[in-house]
């Protein structure tokens, strides 16, 4: 599904994915990695659904109301990925799995081309 | 032994909530899932906040179809039940299909309720359920300049909300003394109320609709008291009736939905209802009772899949909603309907609300707007059974996410 989408324009040779779009990683908790390619502007949440990513439970959709989406973000990027709203901040304060200073909703991340590379771990549980 | 199968018939939140669920659980038989629709299994609460406006966000996928063909999960699209053969264990779809099915599990939803009033056929006058109706509404929005919506639940006022945002012209018309009557309390409803009207919709409560005029097209509102409000674009949004017309046939269904026991079984054997369409004793509310909500309907699948894979089989999870309105972020903890007292905290931000329910004494729900923590910490204290008092929740000093913190450190 990631795959067949419409006029991205190529980018950077740096962008490793097909057709230009960024590549994010996700790590099982156990450490199994799974680089899959999302499109521009789709959020780290939407990328894993879209590739049938376990460990994404996303049941509000995307609207920061569930905590289902929590993601450790790779210390690497964690400059890139943009601040937490106050919402976000509240409702990781509760997320099933215990908060961490890398902590974040995936559906509050945008996947730009300059994540490209992103690698996010998953938590234990999102439940 | 041939493996068994699960057929789901319905495949929404409930339905695919279901099947994943399944799958996580271990079982290995077949499963087939049944949508009337033709796209693939998507969110639905984006529908009335981001979806129906002229050139909207995106449908969002469940699950991909990736996810369902990994999962061995029969996805089937654009296809209707005929006939339910409870005693052979059978369905016939509108086209003749025969399924045999081991378990069968409705999750057949619900659909608008649209009450007789003259004129509901005009073209402009709308329902809002699923993404068809979302992308029509979108459209129809582009080229209109008064909107009446009729009713002031959440989805008629997120859609107002969108339409005002959108610089409509737009009129709320509720037959109860207020909006949101049966779903939040009265301080919190004025609080939403005060909002819409800060941003140009008016509200009207006590009155309803006696007639829609127009040619072809929608022209006016008329009501009871005699308001003509101008409209070329109406979306009636009065509630919901379950899609029990199946379950009906073989009587365990009606207008009120699909009966079942904590276990979400019907009193038919092998034959079970999830999501907006199953009436379930609520241990929350302490009743019987259809909920419509993403909650619901996931920890349905989730109770669902857990009966039928042999592992716990009793639906007590803790209700929660939530709707989004300009900026304002509604959330509720548990049920709320049928307090006796409500205590009220405006503390923080601009806008921040806290509604503390009680029912005789105990705490029964929490609503909250811009609140995420007390709102996370309300599940979960209310999740593990525990209540505050009155008076610890009118004390400022009261921490409930602390206490809340509390609790899972004990666990």
């Amino acid at each position: 599904m990631a795959n067949c989408l419409r006029d991205v324009p190529s980018r950077s040779p740096a962008a490793t994915g097909v057709d230009g779009m960024p590549r994010v990683t996700y790590l099982s908790p156990s450490g199994v990695a799974h680089s899959v390619d999302v499109r521009a502007g789709d959020s780290v949440m939407q990328g894993a659904i879209a590739n049938g990513i376990d460990g994404i439970v996303a049941e509000c959709g995307g609207s920061a109301s569930c905590a289902t989406c929590h993601v450790y973000v790779d210390e690497a990027f964690l400059p890139l990925v943009g601040e937490v709203s106050p919402v976000e901040d509240e409702m990781l304060d509760f997320a099933a799995s215990e908060r961490q200073p890398n902590s974040r909703l995936g559906c509050q991340i945008a996947v730009t081309a300059g994540l490209d590379g992103l690698v996010v771990t998953l938590p234990e549980r999102q439940v | 032994m041939a493996a068994a199968t699960t057929l789901i018939i319905g495949a929404s939140h409930a339905g695919v909530q279901t099947a994943a669920s399944l799958r996580d659980n271990g079982y290995d038989g077949r499963i087939v899932m049944i949508s009337d629709e033709a796209h693939l299994p998507y969110h639905r609460p984006p529908l009335s906040k981001t979806l129906a406006k002229p050139g909207g966000a995106a449908l969002q996928v469940l699950r991909s179809a990736r996810f369902f063909e990994d999962r061995r999960i029969e996805f089937v699209p654009d296809t209707r039940i005929a006939t339910l053969a409870p005693n052979e264990r059978r369905v016939v779809t509108a086209d003749g299909a025969v399924i045999d099915y081991d378990a069968l599990v409705l999750a057949t939803g619900a659909r608008p309720l649209v009450p007789p009033i003259p004129g509901r056929d005009l073209d402009g006058v709308m329902t809002l359920r699923s993404l068809d109706d979302a992308l029509r509404l979108g459209e129809a929005l582009q080229g209109a300049d008064h909107v009446a919506i009729i009713g002031g639940g959440m989805i008629g006022l997120e859609f107002a909300a969108v339409a005002a945002g959108e610089g409509r012209q737009v009129t709320v018309i509720e037959a109860a003394p207020r909006i949101l009557g049966r779903a939040v309390s009265a301080e919190t409803a004025d609080q939403l109320a005060a909002e819409h009207r800060r941003r140009g919709v008016t509200i009207v409560t006590g009155d309803s609709v006696l007639a829609i005029e127009g040619q072809t097209r929608v022209s006016a509102v008329v009501t009871k008291a005699g308001l003509r409000v101008p409209a070329d674009l109406v979306l009636i949004a009065v509630g919901a009736i379950a899609n029990a017309e199946l379950a009906g046939d073989i009587g365990i269904g009606n207008r009120e939905g699909i009966q079942v026991d904590t276990g979400l079984a019907t009193a038919v054997p092998g034959i079970y209802a999830v999501g907006d369409c199953a009436h379930h004793p609520n241990t929350h509310a302490g009743a019987s009772m259809r909920i419509e909500s993403v909650q619901n309907a996931t920890d349905q699948g989730r109770t669902v899949a857990a009966a039928l894979t042999g592992g716990k089989a009793r639906y007590t999870a803790l209700p929660w909603f939530w709707s989004d309105q300009y900026e304002l972020k509604l959330q509720i903890a548990g049920i709320t309907q049928g307090h006796d007292l409500a205590v009220s905290r405006r503390d923080g931000p601009d806008g921040r609300l806290t509604v503390f329910c009680f029912r005789r004494g105990r705490l029964v729900g929490v609503e909250s707007i811009n609140n995420a923590r007390t709102h996370m910490a309300a599940r979960r204290l209310l999740g593990a059974g525990m209540t505050i008092t009155a008076a610890q929740a009118a004390d400022p000093d009261f921490d409930i996410g602390a206490a809340a913190k509390l609790i899972a450190a004990a666990e």
